[in-house]
Formats: C-alpha cells, structure tokens, sequence
C-alpha cells in the first residue's frame, strides 16, 4: 500500500510538471478547447487502461487491445453502413453464412462490443483453461483481429459514408456522439464526454476493485496465484471475468473511436494502442508482476500520454520525437521505482 | 599453537529498527563442527551472513586464521575459503551437475578463446564428488532431476571446489528425507577428518546432539551459552534458547473417543499418485499422525483431498456423504481445510498485508452484496490476534515480514475463523521456533477436544510421536502401517517409513 502511495504521488508529479510546461508555452495551451481535447483523449485513453490494468493486476497481460479497438471500431462502421454479410468466396466456392440489412447505431454498438466479451472470453479461456501464456494468446490475437479487421472491409469506414447511405441513422448517431463523445453535429468538440465515460467506468471498476470481494481475489491472485487457489479462489474464474471486462472496454474504445473521428481504417485504427495502455497502467502504479496498483493511479496514468503529445504541438517539437519522449519517462519512472524497491527491502 | 580458523569477535549488526546482533562472539577450530542454536530472529542467520560476507557488521571484528578479514560480498568470502550452503540452494537447475560445479569459474583452454575445457572439469569434478560421496556418473546428470538432498550434496562439493575451509548450513536438513541426512552427517564426518570446519545452524536439536562438536545458543542477538558435545541435551538446550523451563512440550487434553469416522477414503487414487488405490478413515476429535520419508506421497494425499489434485478413482465421504471436491473451494465450503507445507508459497500472500489474509477464505461471510464489510473484517483481524497471539505490529503490514511461527499462526487463523471440520496440517511447525510450537501442539490439542478431526502430516518425529492419537505410515505411496499411540515409538515408525513392513 505505502509503495502504491508513492507510485501515485510519481504519477501526480509527473502531470504537474507537464502542466507547468503547457502552461508556460504560451498561446492557446490553457483555452478551453485545447483542455477539452486533451480530457477527450485521456478519456479514450483511460477507457482502454483500465482494462489492461486490472488484466496486469491479476497477473495478465493483453497485447490484442489495440486490434480490438480497431476491429470494434471498423465492425461498428460496417455495420451501420451495409450491416453483417458473412459471404464470400473461398478456394472458388461461394459460402454465405450470415447476411442482414444494415443495422442502427446503437443495436450496432451493442454487437461491437459484445464482440470484445466474446473475444476476451475467448482469450480468457484460452489463459486459464489450456494454461497458456497470457502474452502469447493475445499475440495472436493482436494478428488475427486485426486481420479479421481488414478482411471486413478493405477501406475506410466512416460516419460521412453512413449518413449519406442511411439518413435515417442521423438522428440517433447525433445522440449517441454527443453523449459518448461530446460532439456536436458539426463535428465541435463541446466538452470531453470520453472522460465522463472513463470515469464513470473508473468509479464502477474502481469500486470493484476496492470495495469488493472481487477486487481482493484479484490482489490475491496477482500477488500469489497458488496461495489464492489454496485459500479457496476460484482463481480461473476471477481471470476470466477480467479478461472479459479488459476486450469489452478495449471493443467499447473502439466504438468510442469511430464516433469520436468520424472514420476508422481497417489497417492502421487502434494500432500499438495496447502498448499505450500497459504504459499508462504502469506509469499509474502497476507492476507487471501482478497485484499492485490503485485505480486513481490508473486514471492519472492514461493523462501522461495525452498531455505530452499535446505539449509537442505547443512546443513546436515534431511528433515524431512523441514515441521515444514517452519511453524515456517510462524509463526514467521504471528505474525510479526499482530504486524504492531496493531501499525498501533493504530497510527490512 | 596456530589460531583457531574462524574468530568472531564482539560482532554488532543493527538493522531499521531491530539490533539483530549485540556484542556476539563465536570461535571456530579447524575440522570442528559448531551448531547455532536459537529460536527464531534470534539472530542465527544474521550471524551467518555477517560471517560469509553477505552483510557487513557495524562493529567486531573477524579474524581467519589470525589474520583480520573484511569481506565486499559473499564472492570475496569464498574466495577466502568461506562458503554459505544456502537454504534455498543456489543452483542452475537447468544446467548439468559439472556446469554448476564450476559455474562462474570454468576450466578454459586455448587461452583469449575461453573454450570450455570439458575433460580438466570432469576429472576435477569426479574428485569433488567423491568427497561428497556421489558417483562420477552424477556429473552429467541435471541438477533439477537431483532429489533435494543430493543437490546439496552438489552445492557442498562445489564449495569444496573452492578450497573451503569452512562451510556454513543454514537449515541444511529441513528439506532431507532422514536417509539424506543420514548421508549428509557421513559427508560431514569426511570432511571434518579432512580438516573442514562446519557451521551448522538447525531447528532440529536431535541433530545437534547428533553431529555438533560444540553447540552455542542465541537468544535476541546474544550469546547466552555454549555446551560442549558432552553437555548436549534437549533440556539444555531449549532451556538456554527459551530462556525458561518448558513445562510441557505437547500438552494434551483431548481423548479420542470412538466416533463414527467423519471422514472416509475408499479406493482413492488421483493425478500424479501412487498406482495404488489408498484407503483412510478420519475420526473426530482424534489427532491422525502420517509419517513417512520425503517424497513418500504424503503432501500429494493431502493435495488430492482438498481438491488440488484430479481424482482419478475412488470415493471420499464426508459424515457418510459422497463428496467430488474438484477446487479447494469445494473442500473449504465442506469444512476441510489444508495448512499446506509451503506456507510461503501456498499458505499466504506475502506480500499482502495480515488482515487481507485473513480475510481471503472468509469473504463470502464477510461481504454486504460483495462488498467488503470492513468492521467485520477488522474483527476477523483483532479476534484472531487475540487468539492466537499473533505479533504484528499493525494489521497492514505484509505477512512476508512477521517471523516465521507467527505467519503460520496467521495460517491457521484464516482457517479457525472458518470452523474447521476436517483440518489436515502438512509440516505445521515447520520453521517455526521451539517456543511457538507448543503453542500450535495445544492449539491442536484444543481443536481435537472440541471435535475437529486433525490430520497432521510431520517429518518431524518428536512432534509425531508427541501430539498423534494414531500414526499411519506411508511408504512409496502404500500405507505401510497403522500404529496406536500405545505402541508409537521412534523404531516402529522408521521401520514402516523405510519399508520394513509391519511391526
């Protein structure tokens, strides 16, 4: 507990001085719109954390977040635009297995994440009823989703494409935009709604995780798989259980993305995603050997990458210099942690 | 006269907030076996570590064969001609019995190029082994298949590799099934005749009386006493460890009726057993004792009952009832409840606080529609702390710290608190100092009395002949006999243990 203190109060540092830095650069940084879309983006980013870092805590790990993003996302377009056509043509014979009339938003939003449960329940069972790794069973799925993705459709999908093919749509997409993503019909960001989201569901998790005897199981399990098991946890159950929510948020944030840019390409929509988010989750406290970390944390663990991108607008510094500038932080953070660990246990 | 090996002299180690060692001295002569003694956390190990290099000592001096010695590590000190015999052995499983022997330290030829000279460490190797008594044919063997005892023995024959002059163990026997005891004593005596000295730290004061030269007692990091091998006894000893006189060692209350069994074993045969089916019948209120060696399939049976380990055949019955325990959760919602033998591996999350272990098996009493009541949780904590004594300065702090008798009180806590019906305790005082077992043996006593069916699994002959109703003894996964606590004797159950049939 007093280590996860400690990560936390690294974590809020961390944010002031990124803060201070925006702040101090000048221009538009602290105008309202350029707050709103950073909140947006810590919100979409935040939705995805939460999963990977409950996965982390009970000892897993997801690889396929970012494939199942982009998955959810181009499925929730297809969807609405043509509706589900599983037909083709394999080896030269024709197959048809399934096809309907293009489906509304929200039952389609529905299908799209319920995707991520089935793909999670999948990979869950996967984990804990064949034992294998957790890193190489969303490794393949980090392939296969997003070739499934591509195998879809072949270009961009897009709310543009839906609207003109389905007027009809119109009216509920408008909704659902401005209350999942706070957009407004012309496409004006009017408050960061992802972040609302994020936080609802952070409070719901966080309430698991803290409050109930699920979220104990899991410290256990994280921490000592056997000793929980031979306490009497249902330890495959609670993995599975978490490996669900973990795809569903990741399937949800895919939703979240089309509605939020307006268009999703099969290729590249959500990629390295996973990798943010297990930064994220560990910039906020995890270890990536289980049982540690607080769900505050990992809300303030997904705003580090929205402000430092934005920070690189303002300072003029191309984009291309984001990647290594987070790896370092992540560095610098892993060594700063590892220092309190060897302090700590040399004061026993 | 030449100075003896090893002096230690007014050693002072102070850690945050414990003085783990005050003004403790120790002499070591050459070829002399000399056993610490002492309850736990007081100080053995720190001792130990202070004189193979691991720690530095704040104040005192060390002196080798009259010449003052500073170490900068434990690499330095056996160099030096001082090796550690860990307790967890410090071996590369996955490499083979002549790689490890030289492992950090490879015979080369061809100069700059470093190519492994195979033929110069076997023939070293061979010779090593021999000391050690195992066969040249062991050098290609891989450690992980070794059985615990021999891979000491390889851990021993890799120090003498180094030239030691003197060899610390730390606990080597805990792990030794008592024919790899037997065969570490006759390594001992060798290289006591060849001129090694040997540190010898154990729990187990049979031992001592039975290879020690000398004895020396501490008690929270000081010396209190020394007994010379003609002084050696039992009381002596836990007299000077405890400091007081214990009145009684295995208090006992109870008396086993003539239940109807509330736990019945037909046929049994499951995952990674014996071939045998296996038959037991569990009376409540009596204490079961099961002996055998190391490795005789004890800890599995007891696995397979708490539901860890896949029935194969067979029936288990719970007051007459076919129970299918398929998860340590089924067996724990019938009332059978496992102490396991690695407390630290399988007993507690160490790293977690005291009171989310004990609240871990008893959260589905504990919860308002799963959420956690943290009043009554707290209670769990403090009625437990109370009940069984346990000392932990507040109830976060992570169980991984608390000493070794009072993690396995919290073991035993978490299942208390649950009301046990069947209650198996595999190795129960394993690592746990002379004071606090006579605590656990009247705890058992009182379980016994007000019911509970208490299965104890023990290497530990003194407790298994000082708390069972009844022994069953195991050998190669076949009960080898049945003894009433009328005829249990150290002899009886050796013979059955090592295959000897019935008495």
């Amino acid at each position: 507990m007093k280590r996860n203190l400690i990560r936390l109060t690294g974590v809020g540092v961390l944010l002031i001085v990124l803060f201070s830095l925006l702040g101090f650069s000048g221009g538009a940084a602290f105008d309202r719109s350029n707050i709103y879309e950073v909140l947006s983006r810590h919100g979409a980013l935040g939705v995805i954390t939460l999963g990977a870092a409950l996965l982390i805590v009970v000892g897993g790990i997801d690889l396929s977040i970012g494939s199942v993003v982009g998955l959810s996302a181009v499925t929730f377009g297809v969807l609405m635009e043509s509706g589900i056509d599983l037909s083709g043509t394999i080896f030269g014979y024709r197959y048809v297995i399934l096809t309907t009339s293009p489906i509304s938003p929200i039952p389609a939003m529905l299908i799209a994440t319920g995707m991520g449960t089935i793909i999670g329940f999948i990979q869950g069972l996967l984990v804990t009823r064949l034992r294998l790794q957790a890193f190489l069973v969303t490794l393949c799925g980090m392939f296969i989703y997003r070739g499934v993705a591509r195998q879809v459709t072949a270009k961009n999908t897009g709310l543009v494409g839906v609207r003109e093919l389905h007027p009809e749509f119109g009216s509920t997409l408008d909704f659902l935009r401005f209350w999942l993503v706070g957009k407004a019909e012309n496409g004006a960001l009017v408050f960061p709604a992802q972040l609302v989201v994020c936080l609802v569901l952070a409070t719901i998790l966080g309430v698991i995780l803290h409050r109930t005897v699920f979220g104990r199981y899991w410290y256990a399990i994280g921490y000592n798989e056997q000793a929980a098991r031979y306490a009497g946890v249902k330890v495959e159950r609670q993995k599975l259980a978490v490996f669900v929510i973990c795809s569903t948020l990741a399937a949800f944030a895919g939703v979240l993305l089309l509605l939020f840019s307006g268009s999703a390409n099969p290729s590249d929509a959500g990629t390295s995603l996973e990798l943010y988010a297990i930064t994220a989750a560990v910039l906020g406290g995890c270890s990536l050997r289980g049982g540690e970390g607080l769900m505050i944390g990992f809300v303030l663990g997904a705003l580090v990458q929205p402000v430092i991108n934005n920070l690189m607008i303002f300072r003029n510094i191309p984009s291309s210099a984001e990647p290594w500038v987070m790896g370092l932080i992540l560095l610098i953070g892993t060594i700063a942690d590892e220092m309190i660990r060897r302090r700590s246990r040399l004061s026993r | 006269m030449s100075p003896p090996l090893l002096v230690a002299n007014g050693i002072r180690k102070q850690f945050p907030g414990v003085l783990a060692l005050d003004n403790v001295s120790a002499t070591v002569s050459r070829g002399e076996v000399l056993a610490v003694v002492g309850e736990n956390g007081a100080g053995k190990s720190t001792l130990m570590k202070v004189i193979a290099g691991v720690y530095r000592a704040d104040v005192g001096e060390l002196r080798l064969e009259g010449r003052p010695i500073r170490f900068n590590g434990p690499l330095e000190a056996m160099r030096a001609g001082i090796s550690l015999i860990h307790q967890e052995l410090n071996l590369a499983e996955n490499l083979s019995v002549q790689d490890n022997l030289f492992l950090g330290r490879e015979r080369t030829k061809w100069g700059p190029v470093k190519l492994l000279d195979r033929r110069a460490s076997a023939e070293k190797g061979r010779i090593l082994l021999e000391r050690v008594g195992l066969p040249g044919r062991y050098l290609t063997y891989t450690v992980g298949e070794l059985p615990p005892g021999q891979k000491q023995l390889v851990e021993i024959a890799r120090a003498l590799g180094l030239d030691a002059k003197l060899l610390i163990m730390d606990e080597p026997t805990s792990s030794l099934t008592q024919k790899e005891t037997d065969r570490l004593y006759e390594v001992i005596a060798g290289l006591k005749a060849g001129g090694v000295s040997v540190l010898y730290i154990s729990h187990r004061l049979t031992e001592v009386k039975r290879c020690a030269d000398r004895a020396m007692v501490l008690r929270d990091g000081r010396n209190v006493g020394e007994l010379s091998k003609a002084e050696i006894t039992h009381e002596k000893l836990v007299r000077l460890m405890v400091g007081r006189d214990l009145t009684q060692l295995f208090p006992r209350s109870h008396f086993p009726g003539n239940n109807n069994p509330v736990l019945t074993i037909r046929g049994l045969r499951f995952a990674g057993g014996p071939p045998d089916p296996i038959d037991l019948d569990l009376r409540p209120g009596e204490v079961l004792g099961t002996a055998g060696l190391v490795g005789a399939g004890r800890t599995e049976l007891t696995e397979a009952v708490f539901g860890l380990r896949k029935r194969l055949a067979g029936e288990i019955r719970l007051d007459g009832h076919l129970v299918r325990f398929r998860c340590p959760a089924d067996a724990i919602r019938h009332g059978v409840l496992l102490v396991p033998e690695d407390r630290r591996l399988h007993g507690l999350v160490l790293e977690a606080g005291v009171e989310f272990n004990l609240s871990l098996p008893n959260l589905n009493r504990l919860n308002f529609a799963t959420l956690i009541r943290p009043h009554a949780v707290t209670k769990l904590y403090q009625d437990a702390i109370a009940r069984l004594g346990i000392k932990t300065p507040n109830s976060t702090v992570p169980a991984g710290l608390l000493s070794g008798g009072n993690q396995q009180k919290v073991v035993f806590a978490k299942w208390l608190a649950r009301g046990p019906k069947v209650l198996i305790l595999d190795e129960p005082t394993r690592g746990v100092d002379v004071g606090a077992k006579t605590e656990f043996y009247s705890l058992i006593d009182e379980l016994a009395g007000r019911g509970v069916a208490v299965w104890v699994v023990t290497s530990d002959m003194e407790e298994l002949l000082g708390i069972s109703d009844r022994v069953l003894v195991m050998h190669e996964g076949r009960w080898a006999g049945e003894l009433e606590r009328s005829v249990l004797c150290e002899e009886a159950v050796m013979q059955l243990a090592t295959g000897g049939g019935q008495t």
